[in-house]
């Protein structure tokens, strides 16, 4: 039976009529149309499918969408301002060539922003757990580190 | 995905009643990262989901000195807790390593000990921490050691109508420090070959060494140099996950240090007698005879880990590497 949700989504209330077994992956990108999010694995391992919700990451892939009702969502088209100005963390990420094909990216900027929002000045160290969720098979990772070691004025 | 209903109780008596209702047909979900990964995988096929998500104080931590937990607690508030990590810190080093992030926020330590994978990196520290575990259903409640909690691979003593709400770590001796390693191919996002969790009580909290510099050296090296000032172990629980069916307890190896003198020696021998007792088999992540010589390894270093904790409490915690 479906059910109805509602959810602040990327700073606005929506309401969405959704069947119970869906993931909030296909809510955002099927019925929402909001394809900067990607699916990788589909399992949880890669990251691709990276959200913030209430401000924290989770796997949008494995993530029941009614669980998303009375929440905060954000995607990767709520990181820049509406006015079409890239967030710091992307502008970062293009500077430093942490973008090859750009597939993990819009998970990986989220993980970054999750991180910086918690931890202002995070060690190397830090960085790598906090990424270890986000699979890169293009930039063997050093500059997606560089990016955030740079947003944090490191 | 197969479809299903989602029931969101908002009472535990109310899931009760929705699991007792449904029986069979129903599966309880916490965070959901292994049900829906199950489901995916067409492990099972539930007709009915009820979550856990809207009951309140399932995600509570209290301490007074024993610590009790909800079972909705995520892997990554257990991470953030620095009563946990002060004095509960085999659990936090098996968090620290669980899955990423993402998992973390979501996955809860009643889910990881539910699903019993031999793999769950919360079984072993638990073990060691002489955790028992509450249940309850319509009818019955119940509160048992966690040893009896697991009775095989992905097996449990709970019931189809059973719901797990408490885990209860009781308040450790004093001088107590404990550690547990995840042995994984690489440094994130993976499955143990092997998991060691070891519980010291010493006699004594400080040490007076032969050489001045023996404080600031590795615990091996105190452990050495400690000339008529004899430490004792007052206490200790050994537990190894990957290693047999269930998690479980190197008894023997327990018996051969309590109330002993401890030494380089008899660590080592401790050390071989738990991998005596073990039952590790041949698997994709690794063979019997790896595991068993592992096992030899890291129980003597997650031992001198514990007593390095109760020595030097200043400093730092987290096992990334072992010395
Ligand atoms: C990418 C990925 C990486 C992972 N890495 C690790 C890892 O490194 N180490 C590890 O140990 N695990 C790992 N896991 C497995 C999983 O994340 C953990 O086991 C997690 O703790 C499960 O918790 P959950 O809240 O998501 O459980 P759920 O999936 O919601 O539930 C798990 C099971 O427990 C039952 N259950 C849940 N709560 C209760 C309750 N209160 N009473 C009775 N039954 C209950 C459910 O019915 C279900 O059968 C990983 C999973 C994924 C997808
Ligand atoms: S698509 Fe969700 S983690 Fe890979
Ligand atoms: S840029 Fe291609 S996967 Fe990361």
């Amino acid at each position: 039976m479906k059910q109805t949700i509602n959810f602040i989504l990327n700073g606005e209330p929506v309401s969405v009529e959704v069947e119970p077994h869906l993931t909030l992956l296909q809510v955002l990108r099927d019925k929402l149309e909001l394809t900067g999010t990607k699916e990788g694995c589909g399992m949880g391992e890669c990251g691709a499918c990276t959200v913030l919700l209430n401000g924290k990451t989770v796997n949008s892939c494995i993530f029941p969408a009614l669980e998303a009702d009375g929440k905060s969502v954000m995607t990767i088209e709520g990181l820049t301002d509406g006015q079409g100005h890239l967030h710091p963390i992307q502008k970062a990420f293009i500077e430093y060539g942490a973008i090859q094909c750009g597939f993990c990216t819009p998970g990986m900027v989220l993980s970054a922003k999750a991180l910086l929002d918690e931890n202002t000045k995070p060690t190397e160290e830090e960085i790598r757990h906090g990424i270890a969720g986000n699979l890169c098979r293009c930039t063997g990772y050093l500059q997606i580190i560089e990016a955030i070691k740079a947003v944090s004025g490191q | 995905m197969k479809k299903f209903e989602y029931l969101k109780p908002h009472t535990l008596d109310e899931a009760l009643i929705l699991l007792d209702q449904y029986g069979g047909r129903a599966r309880l979900i916490a965070g959901g990262t292994d049900v829906i990964v199950m489901i995916k995988q067409k492990e099972i096929s539930p007709d009915v989901l009820i979550s856990l998500q809207e009951i309140p104080d399932l995600d509570r931590i209290n301490y007074n000195g024993s610590l009790s937990m909800g079972p909705m607690v995520t892997h990554r508030a257990i991470e953030k807790s620095e009563i946990i990590r002060k004095n509960f810190s085999a659990l936090t080093d098996a968090v620290d390593v669980l899955g990423s992030v993402q998992i973390r926020n979501v996955a809860t330590i009643g889910g990881n000990i539910s699903t019993a994978a031999p793999s769950a990196d919360t079984a072993a520290p638990l073990l060691a921490l002489g955790a028992r575990v509450k249940l309850k259903s319509m009818k019955t409640e119940r509160t048992i050691p966690i040893e009896q909690f697991f009775t095989g691979p992905g097996e449990t003593v709970l019931q189809k109508d059973d719901i797990l709400t408490e885990i209860i770590i009781p308040k450790p001796l004093p001088n107590t420090g404990s550690a547990y390693w995840k042995h994984q191919r690489r440094g994130a996002l993976d499955l143990p070959i092997l998991g060691v969790a070891v519980l010291l009580s010493l006699d004594k909290a400080t040490v007076t060494c032969s050489d001045l510099l023996c404080t600031a050296s590795p615990i091996s090296t105190v452990l050495h140099s400690l000339e008529g000032d004899e430490v004792f172990c007052k206490e200790v629980r050994i537990a190894l996950g990957v290693a047999a069916p269930t998690p479980m307890r190197a008894i023997d190896a327990e018996k051969l240090l309590r109330s002993k003198k401890i030494s380089d020696e008899l660590l080592e021998e401790v050390a071989e007698t738990a991998a005596k007792e073990a039952q590790p088999r041949d698997s994709i992540r690794g063979e019997a005879w790896y595991r068993r010589d592992m096992i030899k390894v890291l129980v003597k270093r997650m031992a001198m880990k514990s007593i390095e904790r109760v020595l030097k409490p200043e400093e730092t915690v987290f096992p990334v590497r072992l010395w």
